[in-house]
């Protein structure tokens, strides 16, 4: 499909913001260029479907979100413990993952469930409204209100436990699953 | 203007059906200074991914695409 060069660029301008999307939903940088690469592969494909003049960005959010939930469910047996298979990856490749300093905070982001977690970087660093997040996640904006809080509340809780230095993935995510106190 | 608006104490949302129990029950600090280091964190861990740019590889696949539907053009 032939794009108008203002199109082309949009697309282009959108990779970034959409690579780091991706790496927070899935927590690895591989997987998530995968989804970059299946979302602009449908994205340019059904590029008729967009309308020119709306938010290309929120568009392609939307697609890159949609194929990631359809892939998640195909693999919910596989990934049954999402949240713990997602610290593992980000214990994987920390390097990937850049600087030490957030390191605590990614495997804090890690612990939460997704729908939370991608309620909060849509809002919190995508940089979208209330309205698009809910847009880009189906659901109604009083949801993403909800989600974000939860996210934000959660989190605190996850960075301000006391000792530091023991707070790993595992045992976090042992805890958090088993509900222990 | 409240000056410390003690986010914390707001009655959590959760969803007895999505979580499976919280571990810590005790109220967290959620003041002003954990909500802005939060989100400062949040942020700089984006832009990290967004400092990156456009890798290569999405910039051929798109100028691929959009030559293959563009055969005329160079």
């Amino acid at each position: 499909m032939p794009m108008d060069d203002s199109v082309r660029k949009a697309v282009l301008a959108a990779v970034p913001s959409l690579r780091a999307f991706a790496i927070s939903l899935c927590g690895n940088v591989d997987r998530a260029d995968d989804l970059v690469q299946e979302t602009l592969l449908r994205a340019i494909a059904n590029i008729d479907s967009f309308q020119p003049g709306t938010n290309m960005s929120a568009w392609l959010f939307t697609i890159l979100r949609n194929h990631f939930r359809s892939e998640y469910r195909k693999r919910r047996r596989e990934v049954e413990d999402g949240e713990g298979r997602y610290a593992d990856s980000l214990k994987s490749q920390p390097e990937q993952h850049g600087q030490v300093e957030f390191r605590e905070f990614r495997e804090a982001l890690a612990l939460l469930p997704s729908d939370q977690r991608e309620a909060l970087v849509l809002v919190g660093a995508s940089g979208f409204s209330y309205e698009e997040a809910a847009k880009i996640c189906g659901c109604a904006v009083g949801t993403i209100k909800s989600r974000v809080n939860r996210a934000r509340k959660r989190l605190a809780e996850l960075m301000s436990i006391d000792g530091a230095d023991d707070f790993g993935p595992d045992e976090q995510t042992r805890a958090v699953l088993a509900g222990r106190d | 203007m409240t000056d410390r608006k003690p986010l914390g104490q707001q009655k959590p949302m959760e969803s007895a059906a999505q979580r499976p129990k919280k571990p810590n029950a005790k109220p967290a600090k959620l003041g002003r200074e954990v909500q802005a280091r939060l989100g400062q964190q949040l942020r700089a861990m984006y832009d990290e991914v967004l400092n990156q740019g456009v890798p290569d590889r999405f910039a051929e696949l798109i100028n691929r695409l959009d030559g293959e539907g563009n055969k005329d053009k160079h």
